[in-house]
């Protein structure tokens, strides 16, 4: 199983325990990554509002890097990067009039896209290219925690179609076989706040904060997630949201922590230590 | 001169040409005049001219004047679908003396005016398709209508209050009835209505004569727990194959005394009541509603123990003095002739699990319409009480308008029914209950006699209107208040913010959709269906009852969603149409046909199994193909299999459709 | 409180802003729209929109341009999609308020220091010159641009980042930073 690895500004900023955790799972799981030589930022979220075309062209340059590799579907692990990428390869199909524009771009710099690489999820390719059972045989240490699995607003919509957009299950299923228990959690989808927590933290702010009191109250002892933003707003936020909001404590993990965890990979090849929300509870008892 | 005989085949064509402006609609698009000049140099063509309505009086007298004035022997009128005036102008050339079938009509309303918006274009595709007319109607021949004797008796398949409807009609003009349906009991979805808006009247009172009016009409014959398995034929003489399923209970012994079903192995009914919605429980061995219609048991061999473990002590049957008890009934095939098929198959209520987001199937609060309508039915399975499943009285309660209706995820059309049912639901909620009642809908829709007063007399009552679109149903609670309680989440688009209502119980006012399988059952009686699955009218204003096949008409919800006062005039309106067709006895045949020339037939049978209406036989004697003319529907399959070339259709000849291609393709 | 008029008159309508609207990529079904406010009420931002998503969606139809561009909801919106999933009209609801988003900074209509509107084209330049995004480098250009007083409150929070090494001290960059160039530049028609 040889993938192309598109891992994003993100994970080589302040999601790096995502990136640490999810290299570990993959060797563990035997998922080969070589990752796209000088990559690009994926013309990510805010770079839409700005320029529609210049957007679309650098993700395009990414494919086109891709396809110079080989062309194997790629696995972009954080949800805006999955999220722009697959996109670009919908308005490429469905608008010829952008699609040459980004063609012409792309074109002045000698790159070419196809416009047929397929854009996956880690949790895709782990479920349905991997299998349970191969993550079933590889627990060493079931996890025996209560986890809320909170997947967030990219992933799920508009473009995904390895899971259900309204109530997901993949990550539940990871989780129950790496030996959690999930909680029923009734904002999986539910919006973070996204950039918007940085930028208008007085509107933003709630969000994060309902999502964390609610995984409180279904008992969880951690969230899991698969978005580096998300784990940002969740995790970084959340002494403030304890101060304006009232005391709130929630480890937030990666979900590749979370199976790394499993998996009897030290904590700190992991990148546990990232966590700024205290995830000593969590290794207590994953001990 | 006697135009009207086969000589005129051979004679000279001298043809009259007429292109209809339809108003604007055809001049509006293309240019008429340039048409008709063009037209009017074709050889042949005696007469060319336009008019503003050629199906009008004066324009199909237009035609007939010409005729006789001209001696024309050939017509092309170019207009509307042949499918609208077709038989307005066949019947003009028949009136000047000249054979309707010496006549082609050309469609350039709906294929060139409505589909073109380049007028050049939409010419020169006009001037094609008149100039084939041209070419082809040169060899158009003498041909006449066939009549048959039209089989009197009627199937009416389907027994909710439309196929109840129609099948009294009809039976009361003194026709004969066989009324299919595949419940074990007739009265379709409004025998599980409590009460019916506006008037508030209860759907049972006006429904149950109607029910024993069929069981106990001398004209009419009921087969419940019945399916039509097979038809044949054409309208007049079709032959249709009804299987019966067993209900393991001898219907003509049955008095329905239940004490077969006091008597069941299983003390307590345990499984899951189909009538009930699943709220509440019955036994194997059943009654399917008080009122059900014929009043008699029946056993179901899934859940029946005698069934599945054959270990089953039988006290039912012990029970029964009438001995009406057969475990060993096996399915029966009953087969009838009948000249008409009237469908009234009815609707589906949406599915509302395939709505995600307002998590029926999930949360337990979370109702259907239809349960609730069983929940307020005194005879329901809480005796007309409305209380939540755990037993608790909801004391806030939001209803859902627009569930898997106007949605284009999940269907796309209006309902009709749901704004008028949801304000019934309101009210009876409002009533049984005394709690806080919302109504979460898009827009408010009541058009009908005295509908609008009902939403009036809501308004009054107290009862909450939002207009907006629910986005969820959750147990995400973000105050004390919303603690336990099922959270709806909506803009209320008039305040113009997002609004979040706590309530006890959710109600989902779930759309009506297509059968599960019309689409069988439409390839089963040859008709079609509409885009979204309901079965297609032939014309939507003029033709509401008939489809595309003749004698056989549809009424109520399967041919869309409406409301009882327009199934049941509906259902009227078609027993009307069968009625008309019945009493003029026989019926005419469109002289479409194939027909084999024998001298060149080689007795190949290729032809035999490939009818699809099995119009195709052998004639073991000539050794040739024969075709029933009766039967025959002029699909042209057979005469495009037969490879000696021996098989023909009369309007269909070789070189009728040449010099048809000739004349498309041949242009200036 | 003071007292205004609200009536809109024809004239302040701009059919062309309409005709753009439904020109973008995404805003050709908004006529569609039956104003359910089922977008507004998926959105868990609308609660501090002066105009609730669904009120955009129609004053764009109408082309009332000033309204919409200047409004503060365009720069609330997190791109989380839900409207667009739960709309029964399937209207791209999201990239209709990107293309709003682009066309108000375009014409600089966005409201003054509005950090949304800064961040996005602080972004764009970061691209420009490096390929890649620095998160706390972007952050602290925002702050400085939009919000001083924010920006310190920020620290302790910064702090943490550093503490768990979360924090790049060299902005990140592509090798081939003139091949980014070079494409974004083509776009322009330079």
């Amino acid at each position: 199983m040889k993938y192309l690895y598109y891992p994003g500004c993100s994970l080589k900023g302040t999601g790096r325990a995502y990136e640490e955790s999810w290299l570990e799972v993959s060797k563990a799981l035997g998922v080969e990554l070589e990752e796209i030589e000088d990559w690009n930022c994926c013309g990510s979220t805010p770079y839409m509002g700005v320029d529609e075309v210049k957007s679309l062209a650098l993700a395009g340059r990414n494919f086109a890097l891709a396809e110079r590799q080989g062309g194997m579907d790629i696995i972009a692990p954080c949800s805006a990067c999955y999220l722009s990428l697959n996109k670009t390869n919908h308005v490429l199909n469905d608008y010829p009039e952008l699609r040459a524009k980004v063609d012409s771009a792309l074109g002045s710099a000698g790159l070419k896209y196809s416009g047929r690489i397929k854009v996956r999820h880690p949790l895709d390719v782990i479920l349905n290219d991997v299998g349970v059972d191969k993550v079933k045989k590889l627990v060493k240490k079931p996890l025996g925690l209560k986890l809320a699995a909170y997947y967030g607003c990219q992933i799920t919509r508009p473009y995904s179609d390895f899971d259900d957009p309204v109530r997901p299950v993949s990550m539940d299923k990871l989780m129950e076989a790496a030996g959690a228990k999930p909680v029923p959690y009734s904002m999986k989808t539910k919006c973070c706040g996204g950039s918007i927590t940085g930028t208008v933290p007085e509107a933003a702010l709630e969000l994060a904060c309902s999502l964390l009191k609610e995984a409180v109250k279904r008992g969880a002892d951690a969230m899991v997630t698969p978005c580096p933003l998300c784990q940002f707003n969740l995790d970084g936020y959340q002494d403030r949201i304890s101060k304006k909001y009232g005391k709130t404590e929630m480890p937030v993990l990666y979900f590749t922590q979370a199976l790394g965890l499993a998996f009897g990979i030290s904590p700190e090849k992991l990148g546990i230590n990232r966590c700024l929300a205290s995830a000593e509870k969590i290794l207590e008892i994953s001990r | 001169m006697n135009l009207n005989d086969k000589i005129s085949d051979k004679a000279p064509a001298r043809i009259g040409f007429y292109i209809c402006h339809c108003g604007t609609n055809i001049a509006g698009a293309l240019d008429v005049p340039a048409v008709r000049d063009y037209v009017a140099k074709m050889p042949g063509v005696i007469v060319a001219r336009d008019y503003k309505y050629m199906c009008s009086d004066p324009g199909q007298e237009l035609l007939g004047k010409d005729i006789t004035e001209h001696k024309l022997n050939r017509i092309v009128v170019a207009s509307c679908s042949p499918l609208l005036h077709e038989n307005t102008f066949r019947k003009a050339l028949e009136k000047a003396g000249l054979n309707p079938f010496y006549f082609q009509m050309v469609n350039i309303r709906e294929h060139v005016a409505w589909v073109h918006t380049d007028k050049p274009g939409a010419t020169r595709k006009a001037k094609d398709l008149c100039s084939a007319a041209v070419r082809r109607v040169k060899f158009h021949k003498f041909l006449e209508k066939k009549k048959v004797p039209y089989h009197p008796d009627v199937l009416v398949v389907g027994a909710g209050i439309a196929g109840i409807q129609a099948a009294l009609t009809m039976a009361n003009a003194g026709k004969k009835v066989y009324l299919v349906e595949r419940e074990p009991s007739i009265g379709g979805h409004m025998a599980m209505f409590d009460k019916t808006f506006p008037t508030l009247d209860c759907a049972a009172c006006i429904l149950t004569p109607k029910m024993s009016a069929v069981k106990s009409h001398p004209n009419i014959t009921l087969w419940t727990y019945s399916e039509v398995a097979k038809t044949e034929g054409s309208a007049g003489n079709f032959k249709v194959t009804v299987k019966r399923k067993p209900r393991y209970v001898k219907e003509e012994l049955c008095v329905g005394c239940n004490d077969c079903i006091d008597n069941c192995v299983f003390k307590e009914p345990k499984f899951a009541d189909e009538f009930n919605m699943g709220l509440g429980k019955r036994k194997p061995v059943y009654m399917p509603f008080p009122q059900a219609t014929p009043h008699v048991a029946l056993i179901d061999a899934e859940t029946c123990l005698h069934f599945k473990t054959g270990k089953c002590k039988q006290s039912c049957a012990e029970a029964c003095d009438r001995k009406a008890i057969d475990f060993n009934q096996k399915e029966e095939i009953k087969e009838i002739q009948v000249g008409t098929l009237l469908l009234a198959t009815g609707f589906e209520v949406f599915d509302a699990a395939k709505d995600p987001y307002y998590g029926y199937g999930v949360h337990p609060g979370v109702y259907t319409s239809l349960e609730i309508e069983r929940l307020v039915n005194a005879s329901g399975p809480t005796n007309g009480e409305i209380v939540l499943r755990d037993g608790r009285k909801p004391k806030s309660v939001g209803i859902i308008h627009c569930v898997g209706s106007r949605d284009a995820k999940t269907n796309k059309w209006c309902s009709r029914v749901c704004c008028m049912y949801s304000l019934k639901l309101a009210h009876l909620i409002k009533e049984h209950t005394g709690a806080e009642v919302y109504n979460f809908y898009i827009d408010m829709r009541t058009p009908g006699k005295m509908y609008e007063e009902f939403y009036d007399r809501l308004l009054e009552e107290g009862v909450h209107f939002v207009r907006g679109r629910v986005s969820e149903v959750s147990d995400f609670a973000m105050s004390p208040e919303e603690e336990g309680k099922l959270i709806l989440r909506a803009e209320d688009t008039l305040a113009g913010f997002v609004r979040r209502v706590p309530v006890d119980m959710v109600v989902l006012s779930t759309g009506l959709t297509p059968k599960k399988d019309s689409q069988t059952v439409a390839r089963l009686f040859n008709i079609g269906r509409s885009p979204e699955g309901f079965f297609q009218e032939r014309h939507p204003k003029l033709a509401p009852v008939n489809t595309f096949t003749d004698g056989i008409f549809i009424a109520g919800c399967c041919q869309g969603p409406k409301d009882i006062p327009d199934t049941v005039a509906q259902a009227g309106a078609a027993a009307a149409e069968a009625l008309a067709l019945i009493d003029k006895a026989y019926i005419e045949l469109e002289p479409d046909t194939a027909f084999v020339v024998e001298d060149t037939c080689s007795g190949c049978k290729s032809c035999v199994p490939l009818c699809p209406y099995t119009a195709v036989s052998f004639d073991e004697v000539k050794k040739k193909a024969v075709i029933n003319e009766t039967l025959c529907k002029g699909c042209g399959t057979c005469v495009a299999a037969c490879p000696s070339g021996s098989i023909k259709q009369n309007l269909f000849e070789d070189e009728q459709i040449f010099s048809e291609i000739e004349g498309v393709l041949t242009n200036d | 409180m003071r007292i205004e008029e609200k009536v809109k008159r024809e004239s302040r309508r701009d059919p062309e802003f309409a005709r753009w609207v439904r020109s973008v990529a995404g805003g050709e079904d908004i006529r569609r729209c039956i104003q359910c406010g089922a977008c507004s009420s998926a959105c868990q931002l609308s609660s501090y929109m002066d105009y609730t998503p669904r009120r955009i969606i129609n004053l764009a139809r109408e082309g009332f341009k000033k309204e919409v561009l200047g409004s503060f909801t365009i720069w609330l919106c997190a791109s989380c999609y839900a409207c667009r999933a739960q709309c029964p009209k399937e209207i791209k609801i999201t990239d209709i308020m990107y293309a709003l988003k682009r066309r108000a900074i375009r014409e600089g209509t966005y409201p003054a220091r509005f950090p949304t509107a800064v961040m996005a084209k602080e972004f764009a330049n970061m691209i420009f010159s490096r390929g890649r995004v620095t998160e706390n480098y972007l952050v602290t250009m925002l702050f400085l641009k939009t919000n001083w007083f924010k920006f310190l409150g920020m620290s302790r929070l910064g702090l943490g980042l550093l503490r768990a090494g979360r924090m790049s001290f060299f902005p990140d960059s592509v090798k081939n930073r003139s091949e980014i160039k070079t494409i974004l530049n083509a776009v322009d028609g330079k």
